[in-house]
Protein backbone atom coordinates (compact mmCIF):
# COMPACT_ATOMS: atom_id res chain seq x y z
CA UNK A 1 0.00 0.00 0.00
CA UNK A 2 3.32 2.67 -0.69
CA UNK A 3 0.45 5.51 -2.32
CA UNK A 4 -1.53 5.18 1.04
CA UNK A 5 0.45 8.14 2.97
CA UNK A 6 -0.86 10.57 0.08
CA UNK A 7 -4.26 10.65 0.95
CA UNK A 8 -5.61 13.06 3.40
CA UNK A 9 -6.38 11.19 6.08
CA UNK A 10 -4.71 7.65 5.33
CA UNK A 11 -6.44 5.67 7.97
CA UNK A 12 -10.03 6.38 6.70
CA UNK A 13 -8.45 5.41 3.02
CA UNK A 14 -7.03 2.19 4.69
CA UNK A 15 -10.63 1.48 6.22
CA UNK A 16 -12.29 2.28 2.76
CA UNK A 17 -9.70 0.32 0.67
CA UNK A 18 -10.67 -2.91 3.57
CA UNK A 19 -14.26 -2.57 3.26
CA UNK A 20 -14.35 -2.46 -0.81
CA UNK A 21 -11.65 -5.35 -0.71
CA UNK A 22 -14.22 -7.29 1.76
CA UNK A 23 -17.32 -6.68 -0.04
CA UNK A 24 -15.53 -7.54 -3.40
CA UNK A 25 -17.22 -11.34 -4.68
CA UNK A 26 -17.04 -10.77 -8.43
CA UNK A 27 -15.79 -8.56 -11.28
CA UNK A 28 -17.06 -5.41 -11.53
CA UNK A 29 -16.78 -2.56 -13.38
CA UNK A 30 -17.43 1.21 -12.42
CA UNK A 31 -16.72 4.45 -14.52
CA UNK A 32 -15.86 7.70 -13.35
CA UNK A 33 -17.60 10.00 -15.54
CA UNK A 34 -16.15 13.05 -14.70
CA UNK A 35 -12.36 14.24 -15.75
CA UNK A 36 -11.54 15.53 -12.53
CA UNK A 37 -12.13 11.83 -10.79
CA UNK A 38 -10.31 10.30 -13.59
CA UNK A 39 -6.97 12.73 -12.37
CA UNK A 40 -7.43 12.13 -8.82
CA UNK A 41 -7.98 7.98 -9.44
CA UNK A 42 -4.28 7.94 -11.75
CA UNK A 43 -2.90 10.47 -9.57
CA UNK A 44 -3.58 8.55 -5.91
CA UNK A 45 -2.84 5.09 -7.83
CA UNK A 46 -6.98 4.44 -6.43
CA UNK A 47 -7.18 2.25 -9.46
CA UNK A 48 -4.12 0.12 -8.63
CA UNK A 49 -4.64 -0.43 -4.81
CA UNK A 50 -8.61 -1.81 -5.42
CA UNK A 51 -9.07 -5.42 -5.82
CA UNK A 52 -7.88 -6.37 -9.04
CA UNK A 53 -11.72 -7.47 -9.84
CA UNK A 54 -13.03 -4.09 -9.83
CA UNK A 55 -11.81 -1.93 -13.12
CA UNK A 56 -12.03 1.66 -13.44
CA UNK A 57 -13.44 2.85 -16.80
CA UNK A 58 -12.42 7.00 -17.48
CA UNK A 59 -15.68 8.74 -18.74
CA UNK A 60 -15.82 10.99 -21.51
CA UNK A 61 -16.74 13.96 -18.41
CA UNK A 62 -13.77 16.55 -20.05
CA UNK A 63 -15.43 19.58 -21.48
CA UNK A 64 -12.18 20.71 -23.47
CA UNK A 65 -11.42 16.90 -24.76
CA UNK A 66 -14.80 16.15 -25.95
CA UNK A 67 -15.53 19.77 -27.88
CA UNK A 68 -15.03 19.01 -31.76
CA UNK A 69 -12.82 19.52 -33.67
CA UNK A 70 -15.19 21.38 -36.25
CA UNK A 71 -15.76 24.13 -33.36
CA UNK A 72 -11.94 24.15 -32.69
CA UNK A 73 -11.25 25.30 -36.50
CA UNK A 74 -14.41 27.44 -35.82
CA UNK A 75 -12.81 29.11 -32.82
CA UNK A 76 -9.39 29.30 -34.76
CA UNK A 77 -11.17 31.08 -38.08
CA UNK A 78 -12.45 33.67 -35.95
CA UNK A 79 -9.54 34.09 -33.56
CA UNK A 80 -7.51 34.85 -36.79
CA UNK A 81 -9.82 38.11 -38.18
CA UNK A 82 -9.38 41.61 -38.03
CA UNK A 83 -10.71 43.30 -35.01
CA UNK A 84 -11.84 40.42 -33.51
CA UNK A 85 -10.66 39.49 -29.12
CA UNK A 86 -10.77 35.82 -28.45
CA UNK A 87 -10.97 34.86 -25.14
CA UNK A 88 -11.10 31.36 -23.68
CA UNK A 89 -10.33 29.53 -20.72
CA UNK A 90 -7.21 28.71 -20.89
CA UNK A 91 -6.99 25.09 -21.00
CA UNK A 92 -8.29 25.04 -25.10
CA UNK A 93 -5.54 27.36 -26.13
CA UNK A 94 -3.49 24.50 -27.08
CA UNK A 95 -6.33 22.03 -28.17
CA UNK A 96 -5.18 20.72 -31.66
CA UNK A 97 -7.31 22.30 -34.47
CA UNK A 98 -7.32 20.72 -38.22
CA UNK A 99 -4.16 22.60 -38.69
CA UNK A 100 -3.42 24.99 -35.81
CA UNK A 101 -4.11 25.97 -32.39
CA UNK A 102 -5.12 29.21 -30.61
CA UNK A 103 -1.77 29.59 -29.44
CA UNK A 104 -0.05 29.75 -32.54
CA UNK A 105 -3.41 32.20 -33.51
CA UNK A 106 -2.06 34.21 -30.95
CA UNK A 107 1.71 34.33 -31.77
CA UNK A 108 1.00 35.21 -35.28
CA UNK A 109 -0.78 38.54 -33.92
CA UNK A 110 -4.31 37.40 -33.23
CA UNK A 111 -5.70 38.86 -30.44
CA UNK A 112 -6.02 36.24 -28.16
CA UNK A 113 -6.91 36.46 -24.60
CA UNK A 114 -7.24 33.67 -21.19
CA UNK A 115 -9.81 34.95 -18.85
CA UNK A 116 -10.77 33.51 -15.35
CA UNK A 117 -14.09 34.08 -15.75
CA UNK A 118 -16.67 34.30 -18.76
CA UNK A 119 -17.95 38.25 -17.05
CA UNK A 120 -14.50 39.22 -18.01
CA UNK A 121 -15.12 38.52 -21.94
CA UNK A 122 -18.13 40.71 -20.90
CA UNK A 123 -16.13 43.47 -19.21
CA UNK A 124 -13.58 43.20 -22.17
CA UNK A 125 -16.38 44.15 -24.47
CA UNK A 126 -17.37 47.20 -22.88
CA UNK A 127 -13.66 48.51 -22.78
CA UNK A 128 -13.40 47.94 -26.35
CA UNK A 129 -16.68 49.32 -28.05
CA UNK A 130 -14.53 48.73 -31.72
CA UNK A 131 -14.04 45.02 -31.14
CA UNK A 132 -15.71 42.13 -31.58
CA UNK A 133 -15.30 40.17 -28.42
CA UNK A 134 -15.81 36.90 -28.81
CA UNK A 135 -15.69 33.93 -25.71
CA UNK A 136 -15.62 30.01 -26.12
CA UNK A 137 -18.29 28.81 -23.67
CA UNK A 138 -17.51 24.98 -24.05
CA UNK A 139 -18.00 23.43 -20.52
CA UNK A 140 -20.52 20.81 -19.04
CA UNK A 141 -23.30 21.75 -16.63
CA UNK A 142 -20.88 23.62 -13.91
CA UNK A 143 -19.82 25.75 -16.77
CA UNK A 144 -23.22 27.02 -18.34
CA UNK A 145 -25.21 29.32 -15.28
CA UNK A 146 -21.63 31.30 -15.74
CA UNK A 147 -21.21 31.59 -19.82
CA UNK A 148 -25.15 32.37 -19.50
CA UNK A 149 -24.67 34.94 -17.03
CA UNK A 150 -22.44 36.68 -19.30
CA UNK A 151 -24.60 36.88 -22.72
CA UNK A 152 -27.60 37.57 -20.11
CA UNK A 153 -25.69 40.44 -18.97
CA UNK A 154 -24.62 41.27 -22.49
CA UNK A 155 -27.67 41.87 -23.85
CA UNK A 156 -29.19 44.00 -20.20
CA UNK A 157 -26.22 46.36 -21.42
CA UNK A 158 -26.85 46.48 -24.64
CA UNK A 159 -23.75 44.91 -26.15
CA UNK A 160 -23.73 44.73 -29.83
CA UNK A 161 -19.94 43.74 -30.22
CA UNK A 162 -19.69 40.79 -27.85
CA UNK A 163 -20.90 37.03 -28.82
CA UNK A 164 -20.60 33.16 -27.21
CA UNK A 165 -18.80 30.38 -29.62
CA UNK A 166 -21.07 27.52 -27.50
CA UNK A 167 -20.26 24.09 -27.67
CA UNK A 168 -21.84 22.94 -24.22
CA UNK A 169 -22.59 19.40 -23.16
CA UNK A 170 -24.71 17.49 -21.08
CA UNK A 171 -23.47 14.32 -18.68
CA UNK A 172 -27.05 12.81 -18.43
CA UNK A 173 -27.31 11.97 -22.33
CA UNK A 174 -23.77 11.18 -22.69
CA UNK A 175 -24.03 8.38 -19.84
CA UNK A 176 -27.36 7.13 -21.69
CA UNK A 177 -25.19 6.82 -24.99
CA UNK A 178 -22.81 4.82 -23.05
CA UNK A 179 -25.01 2.48 -21.26
CA UNK A 180 -27.27 1.92 -25.06
CA UNK A 181 -23.88 1.82 -27.00
CA UNK A 182 -23.19 -2.16 -28.22
CA UNK A 183 -19.22 -1.82 -27.48
CA UNK A 184 -18.38 -4.43 -24.83
CA UNK A 185 -19.81 -7.69 -23.20
CA UNK A 186 -23.23 -8.33 -22.76
CA UNK A 187 -24.27 -7.67 -19.21
CA UNK A 188 -28.22 -8.93 -18.64
CA UNK A 189 -30.33 -6.21 -20.67
CA UNK A 190 -27.78 -3.76 -21.36
CA UNK A 191 -25.06 -3.84 -24.01
CA UNK A 192 -22.88 -1.80 -21.97
CA UNK A 193 -20.04 -3.09 -19.75
CA UNK A 194 -20.18 -0.90 -17.08
CA UNK A 195 -21.93 -1.82 -14.28
CA UNK A 196 -22.21 1.23 -12.08
CA UNK A 197 -21.47 4.96 -12.23
CA UNK A 198 -19.61 8.20 -10.15
CA UNK A 199 -21.98 10.76 -11.23
CA UNK A 200 -19.58 14.29 -11.32
CA UNK A 201 -20.44 16.38 -7.86
CA UNK A 202 -20.54 19.73 -9.45
CA UNK A 203 -22.31 18.73 -12.39
CA UNK A 204 -24.72 17.47 -10.00
CA UNK A 205 -24.68 20.73 -7.60
CA UNK A 206 -26.21 22.85 -10.66
CA UNK A 207 -28.61 20.66 -11.92
CA UNK A 208 -29.27 18.00 -9.07
CA UNK A 209 -29.10 14.70 -8.90
CA UNK A 210 -32.82 13.55 -9.57
CA UNK A 211 -31.23 13.84 -13.53
CA UNK A 212 -29.76 10.41 -12.80
CA UNK A 213 -32.90 8.78 -11.95
CA UNK A 214 -34.19 7.59 -15.35
CA UNK A 215 -30.68 6.21 -15.81
CA UNK A 216 -31.43 4.61 -12.51
CA UNK A 217 -34.36 3.06 -13.81
CA UNK A 218 -34.05 2.07 -17.12
CA UNK A 219 -30.48 0.32 -16.86
CA UNK A 220 -30.74 -0.54 -13.54
CA UNK A 221 -27.30 0.63 -12.99
CA UNK A 222 -25.99 2.07 -9.32
CA UNK A 223 -25.17 5.46 -9.82
CA UNK A 224 -23.43 7.67 -6.82
CA UNK A 225 -22.74 11.08 -7.00
CA UNK A 226 -19.74 11.97 -5.81
CA UNK A 227 -16.91 14.78 -5.13
CA UNK A 228 -13.89 14.98 -6.74
CA UNK A 229 -11.02 14.37 -3.27
CA UNK A 230 -9.60 11.08 -3.38
CA UNK A 231 -11.35 10.12 -0.13
CA UNK A 232 -14.21 11.21 -1.92
CA UNK A 233 -13.86 8.94 -4.93
CA UNK A 234 -13.17 5.94 -2.83
CA UNK A 235 -16.08 6.45 -0.59
CA UNK A 236 -18.20 6.60 -4.35
CA UNK A 237 -16.58 3.62 -5.22
CA UNK A 238 -17.24 1.88 -1.71
CA UNK A 239 -21.14 2.56 -1.71
CA UNK A 240 -20.91 1.59 -5.94
CA UNK A 241 -19.88 -2.04 -4.89
CA UNK A 242 -21.93 -2.21 -2.13
CA UNK A 243 -24.56 -1.73 -4.22
CA UNK A 244 -23.77 -3.99 -6.59
CA UNK A 245 -23.36 -7.10 -4.29
CA UNK A 246 -26.52 -6.31 -3.14
CA UNK A 247 -28.01 -6.58 -6.31
CA UNK A 248 -29.64 -3.06 -5.68
CA UNK A 249 -29.48 -0.04 -8.05
CA UNK A 250 -30.45 3.25 -6.25
CA UNK A 251 -29.09 6.95 -7.00
CA UNK A 252 -27.03 7.89 -4.23
CA UNK A 253 -25.16 11.18 -2.57
CA UNK A 254 -22.10 10.83 -1.28
CA UNK A 255 -21.04 14.50 -1.73
CA UNK A 256 -24.00 15.94 0.47
CA UNK A 257 -21.98 18.76 1.96
CA UNK A 258 -22.70 20.47 -1.95
CA UNK A 259 -25.11 18.87 -3.66
CA UNK A 260 -28.58 18.79 -3.03
CA UNK A 261 -31.53 16.61 -4.80
CA UNK A 262 -32.85 19.37 -6.34
CA UNK A 263 -29.80 21.49 -7.28
CA UNK A 264 -28.90 25.08 -7.79
CA UNK A 265 -32.66 26.67 -8.77
CA UNK A 266 -31.80 30.57 -9.42
CA UNK A 267 -28.97 28.75 -12.03
CA UNK A 268 -31.09 26.68 -13.58
CA UNK A 269 -33.10 29.29 -14.20
CA UNK A 270 -30.80 31.52 -15.63
CA UNK A 271 -29.73 28.32 -17.94
CA UNK A 272 -33.46 27.77 -19.51
CA UNK A 273 -33.61 31.54 -19.88
CA UNK A 274 -30.88 31.67 -22.35
CA UNK A 275 -29.93 28.21 -23.71
CA UNK A 276 -31.88 25.30 -25.39
CA UNK A 277 -31.35 21.51 -25.64
CA UNK A 278 -29.56 20.52 -28.80
CA UNK A 279 -28.22 17.64 -30.48
CA UNK A 280 -24.38 18.08 -29.93
CA UNK A 281 -21.23 16.11 -31.80
CA UNK A 282 -18.38 14.89 -28.97
CA UNK A 283 -14.74 15.08 -30.54
CA UNK A 284 -13.99 10.94 -30.82
CA UNK A 285 -17.93 9.87 -30.02
CA UNK A 286 -19.72 11.39 -32.32
CA UNK A 287 -23.55 13.07 -32.36
CA UNK A 288 -25.50 12.32 -29.31
CA UNK A 289 -29.05 13.21 -29.21
CA UNK A 290 -29.86 16.38 -27.07
CA UNK A 291 -26.80 16.47 -25.70
CA UNK A 292 -25.57 19.71 -25.72
CA UNK A 293 -27.29 23.71 -25.37
CA UNK A 294 -27.41 26.43 -27.40
CA UNK A 295 -28.31 29.72 -27.41
CA UNK A 296 -31.85 29.90 -27.58
CA UNK A 297 -34.40 32.30 -29.92
CA UNK A 298 -34.19 35.23 -28.08
CA UNK A 299 -30.35 35.02 -27.57
CA UNK A 300 -29.23 33.79 -31.55
CA UNK A 301 -28.29 37.35 -32.26
CA UNK A 302 -25.62 36.95 -29.60
CA UNK A 303 -24.18 33.62 -30.84
CA UNK A 304 -20.76 33.74 -32.76
CA UNK A 305 -20.85 30.93 -35.31
CA UNK A 306 -23.76 33.57 -37.05
CA UNK A 307 -22.39 36.49 -36.72
CA UNK A 308 -18.76 35.28 -38.06
CA UNK A 309 -20.38 32.66 -40.61
CA UNK A 310 -18.47 29.87 -39.86
CA UNK A 311 -21.67 27.99 -39.12
CA UNK A 312 -20.40 25.84 -42.73
CA UNK A 313 -16.83 24.52 -41.62
CA UNK A 314 -16.90 20.59 -40.88
CA UNK A 315 -13.21 18.98 -40.20
CA UNK A 316 -12.59 15.20 -40.32
CA UNK A 317 -11.47 13.98 -37.08
CA UNK A 318 -7.97 12.52 -37.36
CA UNK A 319 -7.60 8.97 -37.80
CA UNK A 320 -4.09 8.56 -35.55
CA UNK A 321 -6.18 10.15 -32.19
CA UNK A 322 -7.61 7.23 -30.24
CA UNK A 323 -9.49 9.64 -28.25
CA UNK A 324 -12.61 8.44 -28.67
CA UNK A 325 -12.46 5.27 -27.42
CA UNK A 326 -10.28 6.32 -24.40
CA UNK A 327 -13.29 8.71 -23.66
CA UNK A 328 -15.68 5.78 -23.97
CA UNK A 329 -13.53 3.87 -21.90
CA UNK A 330 -12.74 1.25 -24.68
CA UNK A 331 -8.99 1.58 -24.33
CA UNK A 332 -6.91 3.27 -21.91
CA UNK A 333 -4.16 5.48 -22.89
CA UNK A 334 -1.54 3.55 -22.98
CA UNK A 335 -3.15 1.05 -25.68
CA UNK A 336 -2.72 4.28 -28.36
CA UNK A 337 0.42 3.61 -30.11
CA UNK A 338 1.00 7.42 -30.48
CA UNK A 339 0.95 7.76 -26.20
CA UNK A 340 4.21 9.26 -25.26
CA UNK A 341 5.85 8.54 -28.78
CA UNK A 342 4.08 11.60 -31.17
CA UNK A 343 1.76 12.04 -28.59
CA UNK A 344 2.48 14.10 -25.38
CA UNK A 345 1.46 17.42 -23.63
CA UNK A 346 3.95 19.42 -25.53
CA UNK A 347 2.92 17.80 -29.04
CA UNK A 348 -0.89 16.14 -28.54
CA UNK A 349 -2.60 14.76 -31.35
CA UNK A 350 -5.74 14.74 -29.36
CA UNK A 351 -7.36 16.60 -27.10
CA UNK A 352 -7.40 14.25 -24.14
CA UNK A 353 -3.53 14.89 -24.10
CA UNK A 354 -3.92 18.43 -23.71
CA UNK A 355 -6.48 18.94 -21.00
CA UNK A 356 -5.44 18.10 -17.47
CA UNK A 357 -8.62 16.74 -17.08
CA UNK A 358 -7.90 14.24 -19.89
CA UNK A 359 -7.06 10.27 -19.64
CA UNK A 360 -4.38 10.53 -21.87
CA UNK A 361 -2.76 13.71 -20.25
CA UNK A 362 -3.10 12.09 -16.67
CA UNK A 363 -1.85 8.75 -17.34
CA UNK A 364 1.22 10.94 -18.90
CA UNK A 365 1.51 12.88 -16.20
CA UNK A 366 1.43 9.96 -13.76
CA UNK A 367 1.85 6.92 -15.45
CA UNK A 368 3.98 7.57 -18.63
CA UNK A 369 6.34 4.66 -17.25
CA UNK A 370 3.74 1.87 -17.37
CA UNK A 371 4.25 1.56 -20.74
CA UNK A 372 7.85 1.28 -21.20
CA UNK A 373 7.91 -1.09 -18.46
CA UNK A 374 9.94 1.02 -15.73
CA UNK A 375 8.62 0.21 -12.21
CA UNK A 376 6.17 3.20 -11.52
CA UNK A 377 6.08 5.98 -8.57
CA UNK A 378 3.16 7.74 -7.44
CA UNK A 379 4.50 11.34 -8.22
CA UNK A 380 4.58 11.59 -11.84
CA UNK A 381 6.45 14.03 -13.06
CA UNK B 1 -11.23 24.84 -16.42
CA UNK B 2 -13.26 23.14 -14.22
CA UNK B 3 -11.74 23.60 -10.93
CA UNK B 4 -14.29 24.48 -8.32
CA UNK B 5 -12.84 25.85 -5.66
CA UNK B 6 -13.75 26.80 -1.70
CA UNK B 7 -13.31 30.44 -0.85
CA UNK B 8 -14.22 32.39 2.18
CA UNK B 9 -16.88 35.72 1.27
CA UNK B 10 -15.49 38.28 2.78
CA UNK B 11 -17.45 41.63 1.56
CA UNK B 12 -20.12 41.76 -0.87
CA UNK B 13 -21.26 44.06 -3.24
CA UNK B 14 -23.70 45.38 -6.56
CA UNK B 15 -22.42 45.44 -9.73
CA UNK B 16 -25.07 47.19 -11.45
CA UNK B 17 -27.66 44.95 -10.31
CA UNK B 18 -25.59 41.76 -10.06
CA UNK B 19 -24.28 40.56 -6.83
CA UNK B 20 -20.82 40.02 -6.48
CA UNK B 21 -18.52 39.30 -3.36
CA UNK B 22 -15.07 39.27 -3.13
CA UNK B 23 -13.60 35.95 -2.15
CA UNK B 24 -10.73 34.42 -0.19
CA UNK B 25 -9.26 31.32 -1.56
CA UNK B 26 -6.52 30.69 1.13
CA UNK B 27 -4.91 34.06 0.37
CA UNK B 28 -5.60 34.68 -3.48
CA UNK B 29 -8.73 36.99 -3.85
CA UNK B 30 -10.85 37.17 -6.30
CA UNK B 31 -14.11 39.46 -7.33
CA UNK B 32 -17.10 36.57 -7.88
CA UNK B 33 -20.75 36.69 -8.92
CA UNK B 34 -23.10 35.24 -6.13
CA UNK B 35 -26.23 35.29 -7.92
CA UNK B 36 -26.59 32.03 -7.61
CA UNK B 37 -26.19 31.71 -4.48
CA UNK B 38 -29.07 34.14 -2.43
CA UNK B 39 -28.19 32.58 0.77
CA UNK B 40 -24.75 33.30 1.19
CA UNK B 41 -23.45 36.17 2.95
CA UNK B 42 -20.49 37.71 4.85
CA UNK B 43 -17.89 35.22 6.14
CA UNK B 44 -19.37 32.11 4.59
CA UNK B 45 -17.58 29.87 2.19
CA UNK B 46 -18.43 28.83 -1.28
CA UNK B 47 -18.18 26.59 -4.17
CA UNK B 48 -16.54 29.07 -6.61
CA UNK B 49 -16.45 27.76 -10.45
CA UNK B 50 -14.99 30.04 -13.48
CA UNK B 51 -15.74 33.11 -11.32
CA UNK B 52 -19.20 31.96 -10.31
CA UNK B 53 -20.18 30.52 -6.85
CA UNK B 54 -22.64 27.66 -7.45
CA UNK B 55 -22.97 26.07 -3.97
CA UNK B 56 -22.66 26.71 0.05
CA UNK B 57 -19.87 25.01 1.99
CA UNK B 58 -19.26 24.63 5.39
CA UNK B 59 -16.29 26.01 6.71
CA UNK B 60 -14.61 22.78 7.54
CA UNK B 61 -15.49 21.17 4.66
CA UNK B 62 -14.08 24.17 2.65
CA UNK B 63 -10.84 24.48 4.74
CA UNK B 64 -10.21 20.76 4.23
CA UNK B 65 -10.76 21.11 0.54
CA UNK B 66 -8.20 23.77 0.18
CA UNK B 67 -5.35 21.71 2.16
CA UNK B 68 -6.43 18.93 -0.50
CA UNK B 69 -5.58 21.45 -3.17
CA UNK B 70 -2.13 22.87 -1.89
CA UNK B 71 -1.61 19.02 -0.80
CA UNK B 72 -1.83 17.88 -4.32
CA UNK B 73 0.24 20.95 -5.82
CA UNK B 74 -2.62 23.27 -7.57
CA UNK B 75 -1.18 26.63 -7.84
CA UNK B 76 -4.37 28.39 -6.72
CA UNK B 77 -2.97 32.06 -8.26
CA UNK B 78 -2.18 30.46 -11.09
CA UNK B 79 -5.70 28.84 -11.35
CA UNK B 80 -7.56 31.61 -10.59
CA UNK B 81 -5.76 33.76 -13.37
CA UNK B 82 -5.99 30.78 -15.38
CA UNK B 83 -2.67 32.19 -17.27
CA UNK B 84 -0.92 29.06 -18.02
CA UNK B 85 -1.11 28.74 -21.73
CA UNK B 86 -1.21 25.11 -21.64
CA UNK B 87 -3.84 24.42 -18.69
CA UNK B 88 -2.09 22.85 -16.39
CA UNK B 89 -4.11 22.66 -13.50
CA UNK B 90 -7.69 21.80 -13.48
CA UNK B 91 -10.16 19.51 -12.25
CA UNK B 92 -13.45 18.30 -14.48
CA UNK B 93 -17.40 19.17 -14.00
S1 LIG C 1 -2.38 9.31 -26.63
FE1 LIG C 1 -2.66 11.10 -27.97
S2 LIG C 1 -3.15 10.22 -29.98
FE2 LIG C 1 -3.47 8.59 -28.47
S3 LIG C 1 -5.65 8.76 -27.91
FE3 LIG C 1 -4.51 9.99 -26.43
S4 LIG C 1 -4.57 12.08 -27.30
FE4 LIG C 1 -5.10 10.67 -28.97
Amino acid sequence: MRYLDEFRDPELAARLFADIARATTREWAIMEVCGGQTHAIIRNGIDQLLPPAIELIHGPGCPVCVTPLAVIDKALAIAGMPDVVFCSFGDMLRVPGSEHDLFQVRSHGGDVRVVYSPLDAVRIAEDNPGKQVVFFAIGFETTAPANAMAVFQARQRGLTNFSLLVSHVLVPPAMEAIMSSSNGSSNGSRTSRVDGFLAAGHVCSVMGSWQYEPLVERYGVPIVVTGFEPLDVLEGIRRVVIQLEAGTATLENAYPRVVQAAGNIPAQAMINDVFEVCDRTWRGIGEIAGSGWRLNERYRAFDAEERFDVAAIDSPESTRCRSGEVLQGLITPHECEAFGRECTPRTPLGATMVSSEGACAAYYQYRRLDATGVELRGRGG
Amino acid sequence: MCLAVPGKVLDIHDDRGTRMATVDFGGVRKEICLAYVPEVEVGDYTIVHVGFAISRLDEASALETLQMFRDLGVDLDEEMTDQSPDGSTGTAP
